[in-house]
């Protein structure tokens, strides 16, 4: 096999995940988590980032043992790899970004039930070679964090009036300082993520017809 | 009526597939069956019109809302007029206008954005427009309390029309009450707006008189000290959201709809039986908690619980269909509400969380009241086979 690195079937593996084939909102894998973390910007992001690491690599390693993984016990030593991973990613964030791992808190160990990690092992990386496998991980990674960030902006901002931690929303705004605003306190409520993912899958469905049932 | 009739069919070319204007066809077909009835009879199938359409119902729906609405008016004014101590000076129209002025803006936002959006999407989707909201654009502002900024009455009006009645597919399709879901989105996305003593009353840049507190009778209650003024309470002069106060309009209200048979007595009865059955057993375990020593019929006349009973419960679309499901579902939104009020701090009132989760239980009781009756009958069939 003389293929490119950058073939357009790898392109596509890549840019296919981010758009129509989407692990959030055409998947719908990865829901729980996209509902746990995106109150705010900045856990939102090193959440995405975490995640796009953790399957990125783990499909590496699982498309490197494919060969060799017995079929009986493979969904074990898949586990035990993304587990290896996700000890690391949780380390590396404790050592570095203390705070934001302290916010994300279990949810970083949590990544392991994550079923887009599982689903890209099971489905991709156990019948394919380690290149189109880690491109994979990094544009379903992309995919997941791309629809956890516009998720967060909208409810940092209509919720705290904040983005990543600054403030957008002027204070003199609020009711408390005699101004006519509010924040929307259901924005910060795990029901309103649900909305906001409602809501991305619907304007994506409206615009692409390919993804709509008939 | 003759020159209406003329200027529909006059501008009926500029709207026919084609035409010019055929986006506003939809706009056209609304306003022509606000004014007649629409010739079109079905071509197939067997099917029974009469004229109480969809937008009639409403209608006698929205007339029955009118005390309810005139009595908030006329309440809001007299709240007013008592905290900032000038109650004896006011003539009875000073009162009435005071709170028309106030209460007149939050109808007209309910409506232009509520139906706004309504046209925006019939429009979309080819469809024709549903006279749904013509009853949730007068109940939202009833449902609010007076101090509510209007922009978050706009923000809560477009959430429930697109989040639970156009994404479900429009009019007769929401599995909730929308108006109730409107007052549900501002009570959890804006709890400061919505509960506390500083809402219930209108003082209108005007300083209040020492001794003023401003909370509803609920809120006293749900304090520990209840203190219900039963006269008061029944004809509407309590602190609260616009339209729940009176007990009286809002009977008046019941009355047309029983009378009409728009609304369920079923569903109303059976409302007030559960609160009746939840206040006595409460009253059983009461010991010396005062809330839980209350009577029933004072649990009626404060707080939204008349309003709910009739307008809200008896909602055709979000309530059960089958009649002993009508039983059911009236008989546990009294008992839950009721239960919410006393024994749940967290929510002073618990007529609105009582009727969003029956509105959700309601179709598994059909579900379940369908079965039993073909079952039953199924039987049947077995023993004379």
């Amino acid at each position: 096999m003389s293929e490119g690195l950058f073939s357009k079937k790898n392109i596509g593996l890549l840019a296919g995940p981010i758009g129509s084939n989407n692990p959030i909102t055409v998947q719908v894998l990865g829901i729980c988590s996209a509902l746990a973390v995106t109150a705010q910007l900045k856990p939102a992001f090193v959440m995405a980032l975490s995640v796009t690491v953790v399957v990125a690599f783990g499909n590496v390693i699982i498309s490197l043992l494919r060969n060799t993984i017995p079929n009986r016990i493979r969904i074990i030593v898949q586990l035990v790899v993304i587990a290896a991973l996700v000890i690391i990613v949780d380390q590396f964030l404790k050592a570095f970004v203390y705070d934001v791992s302290k916010q994300l808190s279990v949810f970083v160990g949590l990544i392991i039930t994550n079923c887009i990690l599982m689903g890209r092992l099971e489905a991709f990386a156990l019948g394919n070679k380690p290149w189109p496998s880690f491109l994979d991980g990094i544009g379903n990674g992309a995919g997941y964090g791309l629809i956890l960030i516009i998720i967060a902006f909208f409810r940092e901002l209509l919720g705290s009036g904040t983005l990543w931690g600054f403030r957008i929303i002027p204070e003199s705004w609020y009711i408390a300082n005699g101004g006519f605003y509010s924040n929307n306190g259901m924005m910060i409520l795990p029901p309103m993520a649900l909305i906001t993912v409602g809501v991305i899958i619907w304007v994506q469905r409206s615009r692409n017809s390919k993804l709509q049932e008939k | 009526m003759k020159f209406i009739q003329k200027f529909f069919e006059d501008t009926k070319p500029y709207v026919q597939k084609g035409a010019k204007y055929h986006w506003l066809h939809s706009v056209h077909d609304g306003m022509f069956t606000l004014f007649f009835v629409q010739k079109n009879t079905s071509k197939s199938g067997s099917h029974i019109h009469d004229f109480i359409d969809l937008k009639r119902t409403m209608g006698i729906v929205v007339l029955a809302l009118i005390p309810a609405l005139l009595m908030g008016m006329y309440n809001t004014g007299y709240q007013h007029f008592a905290a900032v101590g000038e109650l004896a000076s006011a003539s009875f129209w000073q009162i009435f206008f005071y709170g028309f002025l106030r209460v007149l803006p939050f109808i007209m936002v309910s409506y232009i954005v509520g139906l706004g959006i309504e046209f925006v999407f019939a429009q979309l989707r080819g469809h024709e427009i549903q006279e749904g909201f013509l009853v949730s654009g007068i109940l939202i502002p009833l449902i609010m309390p007076i101090n509510t900024p209007l922009w978050m009455v706009a923000i809560s009006t477009a959430f429930a029309v697109v989040f639970v009645k156009e994404v479900f597919g429009g009019t007769g399709m929401n599995i909730w009450n929308p108006a109730l879901v409107a007052r549900a989105f501002l009570f959890f996305a804006y709890p400061s707006q919505m509960s506390g003593d500083s809402v219930w009353v209108s003082l209108g840049g005007q300083k209040a008189i020492d001794g003023f507190s401003g909370a509803t009778p609920m809120a006293e209650a749900a304090a520990g000290h209840p203190n219900i003024d039963i006269w008061n309470s029944f004809i509407g002069l309590i602190p609260g959201s616009i339209g729940e106060t009176s007990t009286l309009a809002i009977l008046i209200g019941a009355a047309i709809l029983v009378i009409t048979g728009i609304g369920s007595w079923k569903i109303i009865v059976s409302t007030f039986a559960g609160g009746a059955a939840m206040g006595l057993l409460l009253n059983t375990f009461a010991g010396n908690n005062l809330y839980m020593a209350l009577p029933f019929w004072e649990h009626f006349i404060i707080g939204g619980f008349a309003f709910g009973a009739v307008f809200m419960a008896t909602d055709p679309v979000s309530g059960t269909q089958t009649e002993k499901g009508k039983w059911i579902y009236g008989f546990l939104i009294g008992v839950l509400a009721i239960m919410i009020r006393v024994v749940n701090p967290a929510y002073p009132e618990g007529m609105m969380l009582a009727i969003l989760l029956m509105n959700t239980f309601a179709p598994l009781i059909d579900h379940y009241i369908v079965e039993g009756s073909i079952k039953k009958r199924m039987k049947r069939v077995k023993v004379k086979a």
